[in-house]
This record gives structure tokens, C-alpha cells and sequence, in this order.
């Protein structure tokens, strides 16, 4: 957690440099060269080191916490641990070094150093350890505890566990057959359309990797921390499954502008993407339904008075307040990104920018800073000193997400690129974009200051009254006492898995291989 | 809140997956009929090039890049895009004319969006990408890269001049190339 949330620090800096460099004010060290390799280092540890040790760390908390049993194989986490941190120095370096400034979707034939995608593939490795370990043990609780249902809070670990194993199948594929064979000089071509295609594999289902701790949270901790309980278990239970069933064969809804697919498997996995909004509309249900008990329970009356009434001052239910806020925001944008017609309006632009920084940024980033601060306790057995600096930093995160994403939405409907390091201001035709590069940096910069307070208040504030308390997770209004299979295991959903990905990705991924195609030439960047 | 019973939490759930699966429903049905109605389709014609001869034969050599126009009255506009710059970088179209714009790269992944329109496509090394499109406003339009392709990346640009078909003057090879003069 600690390495997560020092990474995250540090790209935290590097993500308000980047906005600084974009905007009409001169900032220091400014060249294209540092600059990508600072927005490849930002993607690369936002995304990829941030979640993975999170998910791993608290997955590892909920197996522990949640089965009240030992965690099977703590000696190969502690291996897969060290082997991640060893792999982010080996990538974290090389890129700092600008040996490797090609983004963190790596974009061959662009290629960069060895070093860095193979730090990557220990990153990746150490989380299947994680995979197995998770795996392993609901098996154990299952075997000691026949016929009864997986504790809602493990159960939606596994079902991450499982979808993160299928998703990092594209990148693997992409890095070992395509991209490290390049970088270490074996082969001196790669075939772009296939590897654009495993990436996609990976791009969408990732980011459902991303999210679901925050509705393992929304689900178990948020009606505990509310004073009430969860409205629905098996709702819990659907969404996750749905969420692992329609996260993965829908990716290709990121090469909509490609010319390596035609349109019929584009809109195919254009029209699943929509299915995957159903399980966060469900959740928003049954979570908002949950904090209503809560409400009522302190004395709410009305159509919304009970809203008033709920603990706002509880860090776990202000932060779902603003996270839902966020995702309301962030997926009515991400509507119009995954739709078949209108991507062509926003393509590459900022507009794409400010979603995912909105929903991942935003919605469920805000949901790590509450399971660390409802965590941390347990974890260092002091209470939190005070709340007012733990509600003072969620609150500036919102803000600042929000001045940095507004304008972003904005110039991206006017075509502003993304992933350009300068704009010529003085050019008529994109001088109006000027003045809203400056307020969305402004965002950037509160954004900055509430990611700096985050970490000096897990640094500083448990020093409180000693924590005696073992985490306790939501109880539903009517606990379940038996389930269908279905329900509380994996097995047939796997399997429903493979035949939609077969569907999907089937004939877009053998397609090269039964037309071939011409390579392009592999050019390297350090 | 109707009542808290296992049936009538079961109920609720279920009333609003139903509404929300209808909500979802509406929004594909807009994107199925604004496809289909109007021909709102993203660039898919999935046709192959090999990237190390384009200057060498076929029809992205040199001297066929530009603006043709064709029988039919639409215009075709063939140009390149590759490290750090399209060529030719600017492109003289008609206003109001079917426009098809056919590009590919010989070197890395590059994409292409005409500001504050919805002309938009990635360009990928071994494939041509084709763009139909129609311009209404005479005037120039920026039309920057919009994929990471290195360090010159931000430089590369070029410029889409819609003229009054009036202005709009061939040569005997049924050919127009424009200059961008003010940069």
C-alpha cells in the first residue's frame, strides 16, 4: 500500500507538470522530450502500479478480514511482492531516464528499452501470484465451510481476481510475442494491426480492474460505515458478475477509428459496451437505497430529507457521495466515447482525457483514499487523530477533478488533442483554447496539493486512541442463508467468458493470421 | 420506501434493472438508427498497403498526392502521414461536395482529426484508412496528429482549406494543391 500511495505521490507531481507544460504559461524543464516521458511515467504508475498494489493489498486485507482465517501462501506474496517493487524501480527508472517515452499504451512500432516493458511483466507476474492466492483462498473458506455463501466482500475480490487474470491474457500476448522481442533486437518488424487488437483486449477490461474495489467498497463497507445495512446481497452478487461476464469482449470499442476491423465487429463490441452500464446502475440502486435505510434510521423524512440526515462527516460515506457525483459526470461522457457514431466527434481528444480522469481520477480513486483511511487503523491499531484533514483532502480532490475535467470536456468538443506537449496559442484558430488550459491546470495544481495531504495524513494522523475493533462488513437486510451455485462461485461464468471472447475477438485476432499482413518497421526511442 | 420484505426488495431490484435495461435499450436504438439513417459510420474499410513501397508504386507515390477531382463530381484527397508532418500539408477540398480521404503511414501510427468537425481516423502503418466526409463552411480548418508518434509530435499538422465551389478550379489533370502561406 505504502509503495501504491508513493507512486501515486509522485505521479501525482508529474500530472500537474504535464497540464502546466500544455498551457500558455511557461513552465520549467519544458521540451517534448521530458515531457513524454513524464506522461508515459504518469500513465504507467497511475495505472498500472497504483491499482495492481492496491487491488493486491487490499484483496490480501479482504481474504484475511473478511474469511477470518490466514492467508494461504503468505510466503509467495511476500515473493510476488518484492517482485513487483523490483519490476516499477526497473520500469519507474527507464523511463525517468527517457529510455522508453513511448505512453504507457506503448504504441509500436515505437520501442523503447527491454528494461521497461520487462519491469511491467514482473509487475504482471507478481499479480498472478495475487490471482492464485485469491483463488485459493475462497477455495479453503468453501472446503471448511460447505454450502454456506462466500462473504459478499470476498466474493467481489475473486470475481477481480478472475477478470484481472483474463485481461492481462492481451497485453501478455502483445508484450512477449511482439513488443520485447523487438526491444531486445530479436525481430526487426511488428504487425500493428495485431498488436493495437491484444492491447484492446486488455484497454477496457483494465479499467473494470480499476473500479471494482471501489464497489467491493460501495457493497461491504460504505452501509457499515453509514450505520445501516446493504439493501440487497444477491444485487451485489449479480453485478459482479455481470461486470467480469461484459468488461472483456468490448474492447475493440477503442479502435473504433481503427482501419484493421470492419464495422461489424465494431459495432458488436460497441453494442456489449453498452450492456456493461447495467451492473453500475444497478449498484447506484442498491447503494443509494442502502444509505436510505441510514437516513430514515437518523430521522430523514420526505422524498430527500433523508439525504441531509445521512453521516456525511464519515470519510467512507462523504467519499461515495462525491465518487457517485464523479461517475454520474464521467459516464454520461463515457457514453458518447463507446458509442458506434458519435466517437468520431471526440476521438484522441481531451474530451477522452477528462472522462477517464473523471471516472478513475475521479470516482474511484477518491474510494482508495476511503478504504486506506477505514484500513489504516487495523493495519497500524491507532485510531485517525482527527477527520476535519481527511474530509478537508476528499473534498479538495473533487474540486480539483472537476476544474481540471469541465474545461477538458469542453476543448475536446472543439477538437483540442490530446497527448500533444505544446500548442501554438497565437494561431487564431486555437487561441480561444488558452484561457481554459489555465483553468483546468488550476484543477491540476489543488489536485496535486489534496494527493500531497493524503499522504501526510496516513502519515500522520493514526496516532489516536488505540484501535480494538476487527473490520466489520455491511450486513444485508436479509442475509443469505443458501445460493445456487451460480451465485457463489465462478465456474460456469468462466466458461461464459471464454465463448463471448471467442465471439468477440475470435476472427478480429485470426484475421492476421489468415490474410497476413504487412509489418511495420520497428524504430526505437532510447 | 415501499417496504423492506425479501420479496419487495427483490421487487424493486428487478422493477428498476427493468428500467434501466429499457434506458440502455433507447440509447443503442439512437446509435442503431443514427447509424443506419444517417450513414454514421466509423472508417472500417480494411484495406491492406505495404508501408516500406508507398513511394516507390501505387497510388500514394508522390505525384498522385493532393486533391483529384473526380467523374462523379466528389473529390479525392490522397496524402501521407508520417514522421512529423502530412504531406502535402495543406489540402484544398469544395465546400459542400462528397469529400473521400485516403491516407496511410509508412512509419508509425499516426490518426488525424479536422477541427470542429467529426472527420476523424487513425492512420496504421499496413493499412489505408478511408474517410467519407463533406465539408459545409468555406474556410481553413487545422487537422493536427492526434496519436503519439514521437518527439515531434506536436509540430505535425496541416491545414484543410474548404473554398466556395466557385473557387474551386482543377487543373487539366483534374488536380488542386494549395501553399499555407501566413506560417
Amino acid at each position: 500500500m505504502w509503495v501504491a500511495f508513493g507512486v501515486f505521490g509522485l505521479a501525482a507531481i508529474l500530472g500537474a507538470w504535464q497540464m502546466w507544460v500544455r498551457s500558455p504559461i511557461p513552465a520549467p524543464f519544458a521540451s517534448p522530450d521530458t515531457y513524454y516521458a513524464s506522461v508515459t511515467a504518469h500513465g504507467t504508475l497511475m495505472a498500472y502500479v497504483l491499482t495492481t498494489l492496491f487491488a493486491m493489498g487490499f484483496g490480501y486485507y479482504v481474504a484475511v478480514s473478511a474469511l477470518d482465517r490466514p492467508l494461504p501462501g503468505l510466503r509467495y506474496a511476500w515473493i510476488a511482492f518484492w517482485m513487483a517493487v523490483v519490476g516499477v524501480a526497473m520500469a519507474a527508472v527507464t523511463v525517468l531516464l527517457g529510455k522508453a517515452s513511448v505512453l504507457y499504451t506503448f504504441y509500436p512500432p515505437l520501442t523503447g528499452s527491454a528494461f521497461y516493458y520487462i519491469g511491467l511483466v514482473l509487475v504482471v507476474v507478481a499479480s498472478w501470484v495475487w490471482v492464485a492466492i485469491m483463488l485459493i483462498a475462497m477455495r479453503g473458506w468453501k472446503r471448511g465451510n460447505p454450502g454456506k455463501p462466500v462473504p459478499l466482500a470476498m466474493f467481489g475480490t475473486v470475481a477481480n481476481a478472475i477478470l484481472w487474470g483474463w485481461t492481462t491474457v492481451g497485453v501478455a500476448a502483445e508484450l512477449l510475442f511482439q513488443v520485447i522481442p523487438a526491444a531486445l533486437g530479436w525481430t526487426d518488424t511488428i504487425d500493428v494491426g495485431l498488436s493495437r487488437t491484444l492491447f484492446s483486449w486488455t484497454l477496457h477490461a483494465i479499467v473494470y480492474f480499476w473500479l471494482l474495489p471501489a464497489y467491493i467498497a460501495f457493497y461491504t463497507m460504505v452501509p457499515q460505515a453509514a450505520g445501516s445495512r446493504l439493501y440487497s446481497d444477491l444485487m451485489g452478487r449479480v453485478s459482479f458478475i455481470l461486470f467480469l461476464v461484459y468488461s472483456l469482449p468490448v474492447g475493440m470499442h477503442h479502435l473504433l477509428m481503427d482501419p484493421e476491423h470492419g464495422s461489424g465487429f465494431k459495432f458488436l463490441q460497441s453494442a456489449l459496451t453498452g450492456l456493461v452500464t447495467v451492473p453500475t446502475l444497478l449498484t447506484i440502486f442498491t447503494i443509494t437505497a442502502s444509505l436510505e435505510i441510514a437516513g430514515r434510521l437518523r430521522g430523514g423524512t420526505g422524498l430527500f430529507g433523508w439525504v441531509a440526515k445521512l453521516p456525511w462527516r464519515e470519510p467512507m460515506v462523504l467519499a461515495t457521495g462525491l465518487s457517485f457525483f464523479m461517475l454520474g459526470f464521467g459516464g454520461f461522457g463515457g457514453i458518447v466515447n463507446m458509442s458506434y457514431g458519435m466517437n468520431a466527434m471526440i476521438h484522441n481528444t481531451a474530451w477522452v482525457t477528462a472522462h477517464f480522469h473523471l471516472i478513475f481520477g475521479g470516482a474511484v480513486v477518491i474510494m482508495y483514499f476511503a478504504i486506506a483511511y477505514a484500513i489504516w487503523p487495523r493495519l497500524t491499531g491507532h485510531e485517525a487523530a482527527n477527520l476535519r484533514q481527511v474530509r478537508l483532502q476528499l473534498w479538495l480532490w473533487t474540486i480539483g477533478i472537476v476544474i481540471v475535467t469541465f474545461p477538458w470536456h469542453m476543448l475536446g468538443l472543439q477538437g483540442q488533442p490530446r497527448r500533444v506537449e505544446s500548442f501554438d496559442y497565437s494561431d487564431p484558430l486555437i487561441a480561444g483554447w488558452a484561457p481554459w488550459v489555465v483553468v483546468s491546470m488550476i484543477g491540476g495544481f489543488i489536485m496535486l496539493a489534496s494527493a500531497l495531504l493524503f499522504i501526510w495524513n496516513l502519515a500522520t494522523l493514526f496516532r489516536g486512541a488505540p484501535s480494538t475493533q476487527p473490520t466489520r462488513y455491511a450486513m444485508a437486510v436479509h442475509p443469505p442463508r443458501r445460493l445456487p451455485p451460480v451465485l457463489n462461485g465462478f465456474g460456469m461464468w468462466n466458461v461464459v467468458v471464454l465463448v463471448l471472447m471467442l465471439v468477440a475477438y475470435g476472427y478480429p485476432i485470426a484475421q492476421f493470421f489468415i490474410y497476413g499482413s504487412n509489418q511495420a518497421l520497428v524504430q526505437r526511442l532510447d | 420506501m415501499a417496504g423492506s420484505s425479501e420479496r419487495e426488495i427483490q421487487r424493486a431490484e428487478l422493477q428498476w434493472g427493468a428500467v434501466m435495461a429499457g434506458a440502455v435499450g433507447v440509447l443503442l436504438a439512437i446509435v442503431v438508427v443514427g447509424s443506419a439513417a444517417a450513414t454514421l459510420h466509423p472508417p472500417s474499410n480494411v484495406e491492406r498497403v505495404d508501408p516500406a513501397s508507398l513511394h516507390v508504386s501505387g497510388e500514394f507515390v508522390d505525384g498522385n498526392l493532393g486533391s483529384t477531382q473526380n467523374l462523379d463530381g466528389s473529390v479525392t484527397v490522397r496524402f501521407i502521414a508520417t514522421q512529423f508532418s502530412f504531406v502535402p500539408r495543406c489540402l484544398e477540398v469544395p465546400a459542400d461536395t462528397p469529400v473521400v480521404m485516403r491516407t496511410t503511414s509508412p512509419d508509425v501510427i499516426h490518426a488525424l482529426l479536422v477541427t470542429g468537425t467529426n472527420t476523424d481516423t487513425m492512420i496504421v502503418p499496413g493499412y489505408v484508412s478511408e474517410v467519407k466526409t463533406r465539408f459545409a463552411a468555406p474556410g481553413d480548418y487545422r487537422m493536427p496528429c492526434t496519436e503519439f508518434c514521437g518527439p515531434g509530435h506536436a509540430d505535425m499538422w496541416s491545414v484543410v482549406r474548404v473554398v466556395p465551389r466557385a473557387e474551386w478550379k482543377p487543373d487539366a489533370d483534374d488536380k488542386v494543391r494549395c501553399e499555407i502561406t501566413n506560417q
